[in-house]
Formats: structure tokens, C-alpha cells, sequence
């Protein structure tokens, strides 16, 4: 099986979409000429394969480029576009929460948006809270958005190929640090459906819910714990919107026991979400209190020592899941 | 420019719907529990809507604003499911969901009112962005009005537009208010269409109150907007005879101020010239305005008479 990181799984998705449907266009800050000249990007050379009409380099004009995405998926095209970073979707934001999550409904059915909006998003790049600032609560939070954050290239390349055929619109949020972390893909088409969360480790003793790059350490942490005859089963939501609650409610009722991780910062983040569903559904199967694992909160700082305190690690996971066993 | 006579009956019956249809409102939002929610009205400035939709064809879209029934009724918007709508019933263009300040009208390619200010250009950059890869002979209207061209995604869309040449037509209605503040209060250039100039577009102003010429300028920018050379900016400038909304006793606009602005109501203009010009005659223009009362009656019969969507309803059309 092939090799990929998650950037060029996007790519190969993208070039497999836009090969497929005319309609699928791809328009952002950089996607066709960029100042990031790597072939592990997701955007590396489709300029070259799909010509300047269908890889549209834009202006930096965020609220343009999303509003473009609005406009054109209403008339029938499929947009796929860049948020440069996840923090830029500040400057994205009217157009994606009040016009692409709302306009379906305040049509009354009658219109779709199918878009994909691509962020990249995570801290471990160095770059500072303006470029790094995990938000996919704030989407989450948006009833019309669908929300899909991969923590594998062969995941990234199914459900942005989901995405991309999806009638609604999409926010896909990319790792950048997993561009640069290589996993098997599959050589045949394929596609994932959005929703279904995967159960990346099976085990008995204890739950790990988590997503994105998150997903690597909570593996980490099982292995490590897997030593010590501790039996960590991880959920990989994979999709935040739709939730698959059913997942989350069956692996908590088999191991009893439950820990969110995310690195997102913790106040309002989407572990508290996962936290209630759980309490809701399936309290009396918990023979513990749950516990987060989260990002501090604190904007994600620059100096390499207190980014590398910003993010959760093996060791946070395996105090965790040690203090409800 | 010679302007059919066709066109102009059309104008002159968009002119006269718009109207009734709003005074309509007007009367209809006092009364306590027949309309739930805002009321944002044109009144006065119903010749923008009906020059620009004129100008139109039904395979041209238009991207409008909180201000938008002259609009869509010029547009080919059905009254009655409008009304419906306005009245937040089930039989509603949008099933209820959107009430009076988002409608959306798809089948005649009206397919968003965004009360957002400054919503607009960019969603109309991407329906031109669409007509263009598809290689269409079609057009997108924004309209917008004075206050939307300070929000920063004005000028996004307007560069971006211009930029790729796409088929845009940026109609800025200029009421002279947005919100509580004059123009002045607002803004430093004195024409909203100047801002064209920093987009390397043309940028026209244009008597917003004379429906002729309203037609006549959204015409020349649809020619060039099909020719391939790009956005417009047409200032047309008119003024808000109504509040803000229905609820705005408009006590920063000054009575004189209306007053001069009512003398020059589109509407007398326009008929006149018909009526002078005997292509319309006395008899004609009163049938026609019984017929129009008639259409707005019965739209608003078919409202009152419509039922409220059941609770549960409100769950559906989320996702598709």
C-alpha cells in the first residue's frame, strides 16, 4: 500500500474529485502558486494538472474567498477552498456561520451549499496563536456546518472525497503537522462516509475519545499503557457534526471509564460536548468521573519550550486515564 | 436610447406592485400580531428594483438585502408566497423560515436576502464566478445599500470581481441614511460610486427616482458585464421615505427633507412621461392599478388564510 501524508492524501483526493466532476473547482490564497513550495502540501501541482481555470489563486480576502464558495455552490458548482490557517476563519466567519450554514434553512429547503471549506490548523509549527488556534468548536456550534478533522491520510483522503459529493457545506480541518506524517492509503478509490466515528485501538479498561493529530498521542499513550496491562480502547470521532454518539455510548459502557482528549483549548471546547452526551446517556455505566485532556487556556505561545507545554502529550493521557482506574 | 415601450409598462407595473405592496405593510404591521418580528420597507425607492430588473433577463440573478421586496417583486417573485412568507406562514416562499428579512426566491434566481450588511457581495462574486465557468449569458445584480459599501467584504468582493472580470453588477441603493446617519455621518466621498475608481471599475451615478433612467445605465453594465470587461458600480441615489423600519420614528430626518423627497416620488415621474407620451392612457393606467390592488389583495387574503407551520417543522431543511 502506498505511503502518503495527509497533505498529499488531500491532493490525491482532489485531483481524483476534480477529475471526476467538472463542477468541483478549487480557489484559495496560494493553491496554484504558493510561497509554500512542498510537495507534501495538498495543493502541490494541481495548477500544472487542472489549469489556472479550475486552481484559482486569490487575493488575500478571506470573507471573498468564502463568500465566492457561498455563491458559486448555490448555483450548482462544488467549491473546495483554502483557509490559508484556522485562525483566519475569523476573517471567513460572516460568510461561513451566518450565509453557508443558514441560507439552506432560511430558504426553506429550496437551496443547498455544497462547499468544502479546507483549514489548516494545530500548534507544533512555531508560528503563534494568530496562525495557530484550534477552532473547531466554534464550527461545531454552527447547525447547518458539517465538521470533519481527519487523524489519518487514508481517513483526510476518504471523507474529503465525502466532502466534496456532500450536498451540504463542509469545514475539513487539516493537521499541518500530520502533512508531514506518513500512513498507509489505500491504491483503489474509496470513500468514507461523514459521521461514523472508527475505534482505532480496541480495548476494555478504558475510553479514549479524540480526534486529528490527537489521535497519534492517544496511540502512543496505549502503547505505553498496554505495557502496564492497562487496555485503552480509542475512539477516533473523525466527524465532530454529525456526532456518532452511538460510538462514543457503546465503547463507554463496555470500558466503564472515559477520557476526552483534544487540543483545542478546554473552556467551551468540544470535549465538553462529548462529556454531556455521555452524562446524558450513559452516566450509570460510569465507574469513574470523566476526565479532559486539553489544551491550557492560553493562546498558543511561539518560544519551542512553551508550545510544546501548549500541547497535550502521552504522559497528560496517561495520568489521566491512571487517576480513574 | 430607445426605450420599448413594453419595458416601460413593465417598470411602470413593477413600480406600482412594489408600492402597493408595502403600503400594504405599512398598514398591516400596526395591527397587533398580524406580522411577528421586523418590517424593513423601500418605499420611495421602488424605481432601483424595477429599472434594474427591467434590464434583466430570468437567467440573470440577483443577490439582494433587508430592503428587498420592490427587488424580488420586480425580479418575478411570486406576491403571494411573498406575502406568505412575510407573514411567516407554512405556504411561504421559504415555508416560514425566513419571515420577511431573508427571502429567498430561487426559482426566479433571487436565491438569497442576506440582512447581514455586506453579506451580499461576496456571495454575488460567487454566483458570477459560477456564471462565468460555466460560460453563461448571464449577469448577477448585488444590491446593496450606502452602509454596506463601508463593511470590509464590500470591498473584498469589489476587488475580487474586478479582478477576474466576472459579471457582476454592483447596485448600491443610496437612501442617504444608513441607519440613523447621514450620509455625511457615514462616509467622506461624497459619491459611493468613487470607490469603483480603487477597483479599476467604472463607477456611475445615476437619478435613482427615475426608473428610465435606472433601466438604461443597469442595461450598459449588463453589455459590458456579457462582453467580458467586467464589474460595474451604479450609484443610484434616492432616498428612504420610512424609517429604518416600521418601528423607527425617524426623528434624525428632518419633515422638509422628506417632503422634497416625496415631490419627487418615481412613480408620477414615471406615469406621466406614459401618459404624456400616450402610451398608456387614463383609462389603461386605472385598470392597472385595480388589477395591482387586486393581486395585493389577494395576496394578502391568501396569507391571513394560511396556516402557521406546525413546531416541528422548524427541525426541518437544516441539512440537505
Amino acid at each position: 500500500m502506498q505511503q502518503l501524508g495527509m497533505g498529499q492524501a488531500v491532493n490525491q483526493a482532489l485531483r481524483e474529485e476534480m477529475t471526476r466532476d467538472p463542477d468541483v473547482f478549487v480557489a484559495g490564497e496560494g493553491v496554484g502558486v504558493s510561497i509554500h513550495d512542498n510537495p507534501m502540501f495538498p495543493t502541490a501541482g494541481l495548477l500544472e494538472a487542472f489549469g489556472a481555470g479550475r486552481i484559482k489563486d486569490t487575493p488575500v480576502s478571506e470573507a471573498a474567498i468564502a463568500g465566492l464558495a457561498v455563491g458559486a455552490s448555490e448555483a450548482g458548482l462544488k467549491p473546495v477552498v483554502e483557509i490559508m490557517f484556522n485562525p483566519f476563519f475569523t476573517l471567513a466567519s460572516d460568510m461561513i456561520v451566518n450565509h453557508a450554514a443558514k441560507l439552506r434553512y432560511l430558504s426553506g429547503g429550496k437551496s443547498s451549499f455544497p462547499l468544502v471549506v479546507r483549514m489548516k490548523s494545530g500548534a507544533g509549527i512555531g508560528a503563534g496563536c494568530q496562525h495557530s488556534h484550534n477552532l473547531e468548536a466554534w464550527v461545531a456550534h454552527c447547525p447547518g456546518l458539517k465538521v470533519v478533522m481527519p487523524g489519518t491520510p487514508a481517513d483526510a483522503k476518504g471523507l474529503l472525497k465525502s466532502a466534496i459529493r456532500d450536498p451540504n457545506p463542509v469545514i475539513f480541518i487539516e493537521d499541518m503537522l500530520l502533512y508531514f506524517v506518513p500512513g498507509p492509503v489505500p491504491e483503489e478509490e474509496y470513500l468514507i462516509p461523514i459521521g461514523p466515528a472508527d475505534i482505532k485501538r480496541p480495548g476494555k479498561d478504558v475510553t479514549v475519545v479524540t480526534w486529528s493529530k490527537m489521535l497519534g498521542v492517544a496511540l502512543k499513550a496505549a502503547a505505553q499503557l498496554a505495557q502496564e496491562g492497562i487496555d485503552v480502547e480509542i475512539v477516533d470521532l473523525r466527524t465532530l457534526v454529525p456526532l456518532d454518539k452511538e460510538t462514543i455510548l457503546n465503547s463507554v459502557r463496555k470500558t466503564g471509564r472515559l477520557v476526552v482528549l483534544h487540543e483545542a483549548t478546554r473552556t467551551g471546547g468540544f470535549a465538553g460536548e462529548v462529556a454531556a452526551v455521555v452524562m446524558e446517556a450513559a452516566f450509570d455505566s460510569l465507574k469513574a468521573p470523566l476526565r479532559r485532556v486539553t489544551g491550557p487556556d492560553i493562546p498558543v505561545p511561539a518560544s519551542p519550550p512553551l508550545e510544546r507545554f501548549y500541547i497535550p502529550d502521552e504522559q497528560q493521557l496517561i495520568a489521566a486515564v491512571k487517576e480513574i482506574l | 436610447m430607445e426605450i420599448p415601450q413594453a419595458k416601460k409598462m413593465e417598470m411602470l407595473r413593477s413600480l406600482l406592485l412594489a408600492r402597493r405592496f408595502e403600503e400594504s405593510l405599512t398598514e398591516l404591521c400596526k395591527i397587533e400580531g398580524k406580522i411577528p418580528g421586523m418590517m424593513i420597507l423601500c418605499t420611495g425607492q421602488e424605481a432601483v428594483g424595477a429599472g434594474v430588473c427591467a434590464a434583466l433577463q430570468p437567467e440573470d440573478s440577483i443577490i439582494t438585502n433587508h430592503r428587498s421586496h420592490s427587488h424580488l417583486l420586480a425580479k418575478g417573485a411570486d406576491p403571494r408566497t411573498l406575502m406568505a412568507e412575510i407573514f411567516c406562514k407554512r405556504t411561504g416562499c421559504n415555508k416560514g423560515k425566513s419571515g420577511t428579512l431573508h427571502l429567498a426566491v430561487p426559482e426566479v434566481n433571487a436565491p438569497c436576502t442576506t440582512t447581514v450588511v455586506g453579506g451580499g457581495p461576496p456571495i454575488a462574486v460567487g454566483r458570477a464566478f459560477a456564471q462565468q465557468y460555466r460560460r453563461e449569458r448571464s449577469v448577477t445584480v448585488c444590491f446593496v445599500g450606502d452602509g454596506a459599501t463601508n463593511e470590509g467584504s464590500f470591498h473584498e468582493a469589489m476587488n475580487l470581481a474586478s479582478l477576474w472580470n466576472l459579471p457582476v453588477i454592483f447596485v448600491c441603493e443610496n437612501n442617504l441614511y444608513a441607519g440613523a446617519q447621514r450620509h455625511e455621518e457615514h462616509t467622506k466621498v461624497k459619491n459611493i460610486a468613487d470607490r469603483a475608481a480603487g477597483y479599476a471599475m467604472p463607477g456611475v451615478v445615476v437619478d435613482g427616482n427615475d426608473a428610465l433612467a435606472v433601466y438604461a445605465s443597469a442595461l450598459d453594465a449588463r453589455t459590458r458585464a456579457l462582453a467580458g470587461e467586467g464589474p460595474t458600480l451604479i450609484e443610484y441615489k434616492t432616498y428612504r421615505w420610512r424609517g429604518h423600519g416600521e418601528s423607527d420614528p425617524q426623528l434624525y430626518q428632518p419633515k422638509e427633507e422628506i417632503a422634497v423627497w416625496q415631490a419627487a416620488c418615481p412613480i408620477p415621474k414615471l406615469r406621466g412621461d406614459m401618459l404624456i407620451q400616450g402610451l398608456i392612457s387614463a383609462d389603461e393606467l386605472h385598470a392597472l392599478e385595480k388589477k395591482i390592488d387586486a393581486v395585493v389583495q389577494d395576496a394578502i387574503r391568501f396569507a391571513e388564510e394560511s396556516p402557521y407551520p406546525e413546531p416541528h417543522e422548524a427541525l426541518e431543511d437544516v441539512f440537505a
